[in-house]
């Protein structure tokens, strides 16, 4: 067994000048909940990209498993095992929702050179199976297009999963949901991460989220990493108090505008 | 020494003329992201207006410069109400759809120009004062051109000064690079959109003009400029100015160079620099990508789904009818004519495959079938082969075709893509046209008949079965794990690169499987025709492709089939019945354009669904 599930080491980005992330490295733990925190320009997404392979670290190393993937495409990354969600969902808007997991599916399973079989017949059965543990069953057949934003979410959440993920990526998970939506779609993760033995690193800024689901709190500013440790280490640090408002812990406002 | 200074003169001349062109299409591009065909139309307007004009007015100065701004504002209040009437409606249109209507307009406008100024080549004034020719280092250069090469220039000065110093020119700048934020700002984008169009309508105008003493006015001069100026504003990157001023410069020394240095390739080498620069800088040399552009939610696509069953029962019945009803038509011209149709439909569901599932557009897909009809044609010149493996050779050679241009074509996207595609198609074309020893050059291939047991009827079958099986393995291919991976990257990059799919082999493969496609049309249309002529893979060749698939409809697989048979059937019509066809299809499509802005099989399918629903 691995130590780690994926482990970043010295990872560093800069853009102009500017060091995005600084010298970062920590692990995720196999089957563990952990968010990757920090105020807006703190390097969250940066950080994420550069282990979902969007971007290349100018120095560090990603590893998964042990192995080393740094700057692997991110279809690549998707190939050895990691699933993920985007900030703004980023679904197949023409096909149904059935049909985006069957999709997902087809390509885990080498199954897109097939240019002579109905590609409908393939996977159904593990699409709906899927659908139904995301609570989706009932909106298989409606095209993505029209989905509510909090059932979109749920769609990815599927998508992520077909690959069978040792690990889910998912930056900013319940971002633009309801609050009360919110807390039903982590939950509903976290037990699925239970249940496969999945190790989870989401980036949230909705603390009731990242306090009530994450095993561990990774805390981000100006691209380094200033703490590290359980909810309950991270919320009486000084240092991340300092970070967040200067005096006494104050979760950021609940409605975040979407980073761009 | 002298000859080649001459002509870098002559490169310098056309250079200025092909500024002032393209620095209309730049700016009217910049600001309204349409992609003007109608641009070359509009010079060729204020060619024919400033002739009317200035034969009109007094002879001298006064007349022959008056005439030529007289001309150039007219054009300009043209390009207004053509914006005003028609573009104004169709913003939100999908990028090709705004391309169609602007297509209309080129038909129109040549039918316009026909009935106003007749069919023969019209010679205008020169210019008063400016008729001889001055010495330059012992040479004798003509006065007018040295004028025309100050004017380049100096209206590029005043552009710059007009888009920097005034408070219209900022805003149209800002507009260039984020027209929702201008809009935001409380900016009325209407009038600057008119106005917009008014000053690059204009710009095409006052060229057109100037070409008044340099050349013959002609109708074939809309099509002729409007290729080498989107040339000249892709090479040097959409939207901007500096670079359509360095690009015409590069175009020009290269026209007027390349036919002392390879007189044998002169065609090409305009389409060679721009598929180099593009496949150089995807974006023109000095272009920029447009952020703001991204950030634009696009309309979704619908869901393909199978089709209903009264709809399948249709096609079925169609198709028998096909089959069986030719026997009892007389004559052969029925049968042509539905043989054009069957090699029509396959020709159009081949580009439908990468236009709607692939997202990609093409302006050259002529190229494929072009190359297929040259394949099987000349291996039955040169190699005496019989009718069935000419046939089976023809995909292969477009496919072949397909494998190297699609390699540099699917790595780019959009406007810029579409354009490698023609630059592509028009390389293939100046092949078949200037490699005379082996293609016949424009004499064509001659004498290229089927088998003796192929007469009319059974090529007729023959052609339908291909086109048949063609057009329903395309759309089984569509409906494969394959053709779902096509739609995916289409729908969204990211998701797709994230859940394993890789975009550029997919869209590769799909374009190497369309023109494979488009080469059996294109061997069936050798045969059925009995020669081949460089038209077989020429511009309005594309045009008419894009024209059967936009049509029909980009959304739906049946949209291709319905936009081939509804432009071959109305075109061999118009065609018969009057000389004035352009109008009437240009209208046709103008109106289909405004009302049925899904094209007519999605047109139907709504009608369809509505009338289910209620």
């Amino acid at each position: 067994m691995q130590r780690y599930t994926l482990e970043a080491q010295g990872i560093q980005k800069s853009f102009g000048g500017v060091r995005a992330v600084d010298q970062v490295s920590f692990g995720v733990r196999p089957g563990e909940m952990l968010a990757l925190i920090g105020p807006n320009g703190a390097g969250k997404s940066t950080c994420f990209n550069l282990l979902n392979g969007h971007l290349r670290p100018d120095a560090g190393q990603v590893k998964l498993l042990g192995q080393d993937i740094t700057g692997l495409a991110p279809r690549r990354v998707w190939k050895r095992g990691v699933g993920r969600t985007f900030q703004i969902t980023a679904t197949f808007g023409s096909m149904t929702v059935r049909e985006n997991v069957q999709l997902a599916l087809q390509s885990h399973r080498g199954e897109l050179a097939r240019i002579w079989s109905p590609a409908w017949r393939l996977r159904g059965g593990q699409a709906d199976t899927l659908l139904e543990r995301v609570g989706l069953a009932g909106q298989a057949r409606r095209p993505c297009s029209v989905l509510a934003y909090g059932d979109l979410k749920r769609v990815e959440l599927a998508i992520a999963l077909s690959n069978n993920p040792r690990l889910l990526l998912m930056d900013e998970p319940t971002a633009g949901m309801a609050p009360q939506d919110r807390v039903g779609l982590m939950a509903l993760v976290a037990e699925i991460a239970r249940e496969r033995g999945m190790s989870v690193l989401f980036t949230e800024h909705d603390m009731d989220v990242v306090f009530g689901h994450a095993d561990r709190v990774l805390v981000l500013d100006r691209g380094r990493l200033i703490a590290e440790g359980t909810p309950d280490e991270v919320r009486g640090n000084a240092l991340v108090q300092e970070v967040y408002l200067g005096s006494g812990f104050e979760p950021e406002p609940a409605e975040e505008p979407v980073e761009c | 020494m002298e000859n080649l200074l001459l002509q870098a003169l002559n490169g310098l001349a056309s250079a200025s003329s092909l500024f002032l062109v393209a620095s209309g299409l730049t700016v009217i591009f910049g600001v309204t992201r349409i992609v003007n065909f109608a641009h070359g139309s509009l010079y060729m307007l204020g060619a024919y207006l400033a002739f009317t004009i200035v034969t009109n007015l007094p002879r001298g100065h006064a007349g022959f410069w008056g005439g030529v701004v007289l001309a150039a504002l007219a054009v300009g209040a043209i390009g207004a109400l053509l914006e005003m009437l028609l573009l104004r409606r169709i913003y939100r249109a999908p990028e090709l759809f705004q391309l169609l209507a602007t297509f209309g307009v080129v038909l129109v406008v040549q039918d316009v120009a026909l009935l106003i100024w007749g069919a023969q080549d019209l010679l205008g004034p020169r210019a008063p004062g400016l008729r001889g020719s001055v010495e330059l280092l012992g040479l004798r250069f003509p006065l007018y051109e040295l004028v025309l090469i100050g004017i380049g220039p100096v209206v590029l000065g005043l552009l710059l000064l007009l888009f920097k110093r005034t408070r219209w020119g900022t805003l149209v700048r800002a507009a260039t690079q984020d027209r929702e934020m201008v809009g935001a700002l409380g900016v009325n984008q209407r009038w600057l959109f008119t106005s917009v169009f008014f000053l690059g309508s204009a710009l095409a105008g006052l060229a057109g003009a100037l070409q008044l003493p340099r050349e013959s006015v002609n109708l074939h001069m809309d099509l002729a400029t409007i290729t080498e100026v989107f040339v000249v504003v892709v090479v040097g990157g959409l939207g901007s100015l500096p670079g359509a001023a360095l690009a015409a410069l590069l175009i020009g020394e290269i026209h007027a160079f390349g036919i002392l240095v390879f007189p044998k390739i002169t065609l090409v080498l305009v389409f060679l620099v721009m598929a180099v620069v593009l496949v150089v800088r995807p974006r023109g040399l000095f272009g920029k990508a447009q952020m703001a552009q991204a950030a634009v939610a696009s309309v979704a696509e619908p869901v393909l789904g199978r089709a209903p069953a009264q709809l399948k029962w249709l096609g079925f019945l169609a198709l028998v009818v096909a089959v069986a009803a030719p026997p009892f038509l007389a004559g052969d011209y029925a049968l042509i004519v539905l043989t054009d149709m069957a090699i029509a439909v396959l020709f159009a569901a081949s580009l439908h495959f990468i236009m709607g599932p692939g997202g990609m557009a093409s302006f050259g897909h002529a190229a494929y079938f072009g190359i297929g009809a040259y394949g099987a044609a000349l291996l039955t010149k040169w190699f005496a082969a019989p009718m069935v493996p000419a046939l089976l050779a023809a995909p292969f050679c477009a496919g072949l075709a397909g494998v190297l241009f699609g390699f540099f074509c699917v790595r780019l996207s959009g406007v810029y893509s579409a354009m490698l595609t023609l630059a592509f198609a028009q390389i293939a074309w100046s092949v078949a046209f200037q490699w005379v020893e082996v293609t016949g050059g424009d004499n064509g291939v001659l004498g290229v008949w089927p088998d003796p047991w192929a007469t009319k009827l059974n090529f007729y079958w023959l052609a339908l079965g291909c086109s048949v099986f063609g057009t329903l393995a395309l759309r089984r291919i569509a409906l494969s794990p394959f053709g779902y991976a096509l739609r995916a990257q289409r729908d969204n990059a990211l998701r797709a690169e994230a859940i394993g799919i890789n975009g550029f082999e997919i869209r590769w493969v799909a374009f190497v499987l369309a023109a494979g496609f488009a080469g059996v049309a294109g061997g069936l249309f050798a045969f059925a025709k009995g020669s081949v002529f460089p038209t077989a893979l020429d511009i309005p060749r594309s045009v008419d492709a894009l024209l059967m698939v936009l049509l029909g409809g980009v959304q739906t697989l049946a949209g291709p089939l319905l936009g081939a048979l509804a432009f071959t059937g109305l075109h061999e019509q118009l065609v018969r019945a009057t000389d004035y066809w352009r109008l009437v299809l240009g209208s046709v499509i103008l109106l289909l354009v405004l009302a049925f802005p899904q094209g007519l099989a999605g047109a139907v399918r709504q009608w369809w669904d509505s009338r289910r629903r209620a």
